[in-house]
């Protein structure tokens, strides 16, 4: 496991994976799979599995967290035990605790908080299999299980990163990458609006570098983006076909 | 100015549907001239507005809305009320026993205790205040028979149908009464378990496919296939 492969990119610009540079990992999107939850979204995005269920907007506890003009956005990112190789203890740890917070402020300013004062949403992701990359695949996930769950949203977020491995800047970095790579850029975005609600830089790139890297994440959130609204429509489209199919018979 | 969908196309938060001198109606949002979709749902265009009508969505108290709720909590002088909203509801003891309220001579829970269904209507609701009910109307009150369903509110309407033509016929059909609580909550009453049954089923069946066309009457030959079914049985 711990063999460290001399190079990240291969004579042939390929990556560890056979990946291009600007190539994504595979991704499959589906909602509403919780029923339970009032919306709900899973996500896979290469090895990454995560969960996204939405509860709300519901009653405040405890009370006095409650605001008077808007409501209360609460995000709980979480990894499982056996989500990586070496057994992950349950309990949230600090880079956990900042994921959380990350997630919500990148998702809050898509939502009219402002139309249901005194109230709470919920947002739990659950993280069965990490490899890289799991904060913008939670932040993808979360948004489709808000949309899902129907509160009113400006549009829905995507996230992508893009990060430098191998003085190459490269699209959507996998555990690997991320780990011996020289940067990693998340980005968050709401195409329509085009505004960018997260942006971090881990690592050290040069201005030209990093220009690359933000747009190269920018154009990998677009092509999520349609995926998500795919996802989202197909929950209908599925059961208005069903129907026709009926019709025919 | 134009409109950037088809008549009744799927749209997802954050599409753009309508440009320039439309009004933006229910799910929609403006921003620069331009208006754009805030919830999954299906685009409808008027003659000046746009809106969206929503296939999922939660239920956001009106006064003078009738709901259907099931009390949570007895107060001092009242009840606390589920309306399967963000908001709860309170019921005051003096309006379900129309008289004051004593404290030393009315026991409230054997007027109505937790768990217990009414049909009420809501007097009062703003941003600041949560939402005040009444019973003290014909056709309120404590519900003692039939059954529950929920389903999304938003498809209440499609429920009811064209001027109460969805909701008529499976009364017609099924021999039920059905008191819709606009919160989404629907009770039905009838005669017999397997009528109420098979209304619940249609009104289930509508919700499903609320999006699809030609609905009151594939609902209508529901109806009518279990009506002979059951005919049959009875004649063997």
């Amino acid at each position: 496991m711990n063999d460290k492969p001399e190079k990240l990119i291969d004579k042939k610009g390929l990556r560890l994976d056979g990946r291009k540079a600007d190539e994504l990992r595979p991704i499959k999107l589906e909602v509403g799979i919780i029923p339970n939850a009032d919306g709900s979204a899973y996500v896979e995005h290469g090895k990454n599995k995560i969960l996204a269920a939405v509860y709300g907007p519901r009653e405040v506890h405890p009370k006095h967290l409650a605001l008077q003009d808007r409501a209360v956005l609460k995000c709980r990112y979480h990894m499982a035990p056996f989500s990586v190789q070496e057994r992950k203890s349950p309990a949230p740890s600090r880079r956990e605790v900042e994921l959380s917070k990350v997630i919500r402020e990148s998702l809050e300013p898509a939502i009219f908080m402002e139309y249901y004062p005194r109230t709470m949403i919920d947002v739990f992701v659950e993280v069965l299999q990490a490899d890289g990359g799991t904060r913008c695949a939670s932040i993808t996930a979360a948004a489709l299980a808000l949309a899902d769950s129907g509160i009113p949203m400006k549009d829905i977020v995507v996230a992508c990163a893009a990060g430098k491995v191998d003085d190459t800047v490269v699209l959507d970095l996998m555990d690997a990458e991320d780990k011996l790579g020289a940067a990693d850029v998340p980005v968050a975005l709401m195409p329509n609006q085009n505004a960018v609600t997260l942006l971090q830089m881990d690592g050290i790139l040069t201005q030209e570098e990093f220009e690359k890297a933000v747009n190269m994440a920018l154009e990998g959130c677009r092509q999520i983006y349609s995926m998500q609204k795919e996802a989202l429509k197909k929950k209908y489209v599925n059961i208005s076909e069903e129907i026709k199919e009926e019709a025919e018979e | 100015m134009p409109i950037l969908m088809e008549k009744r196309q799927l749209v997802t938060p954050g599409d753009l549907i309508a440009e320039g001198e439309y009004i933006a109606g229910e799910n929609t949002y403006v921003e620069k001239d331009r208006i754009y979709a805030a919830r999954v749902g299906i685009v409808e265009y008027e003659t000046k507005r746009v809106d969206v009508v929503a296939l999922k969505a939660f239920y956001i108290p009106k006064p003078g809305d009738i709901v259907i709720g099931t009390i949570t909590e007895v107060g001092f002088n009242g009840w606390t009320v589920d309306i399967n909203s963000p908001y709860i509801a309170l019921l005051r003891a003096s309006d379900v026993l129309s008289r004051p309220f004593k404290p030393q001579k009315d026991d409230l829970p054997q007027v109505l205790d937790a768990g217990d269904l009414v049909v009420a209507k809501i007097v009062s609701y703003d941003r600041t205040h949560d939402p005040q009910l009444t019973v003290a109307e014909p056709g309120l009150g404590k519900i003692t028979r039939g059954q529950i369903l929920k389903i999304t509110p938003t498809k209440i309407p499609r429920v009811i149908g064209k001027k109460g033509s969805m909701i008529s016929m499976i009364k017609q059909e099924t021999g039920c009464n059905i008191i819709l609580g606009l919160n989404g909550v629907v009770l039905v009453t009838g005669k017999a378990l397997e009528d109420e049954e098979l209304a619940v089923r249609a009104i289930l069946k509508i919700e499903q496919e609320s999006h699809t066309s030609g609905l009151t009457d594939r609902i209508t030959q529901m109806l009518k296939e279990e009506k002979s079914k059951k005919e049959e049985k009875k004649n063997e």
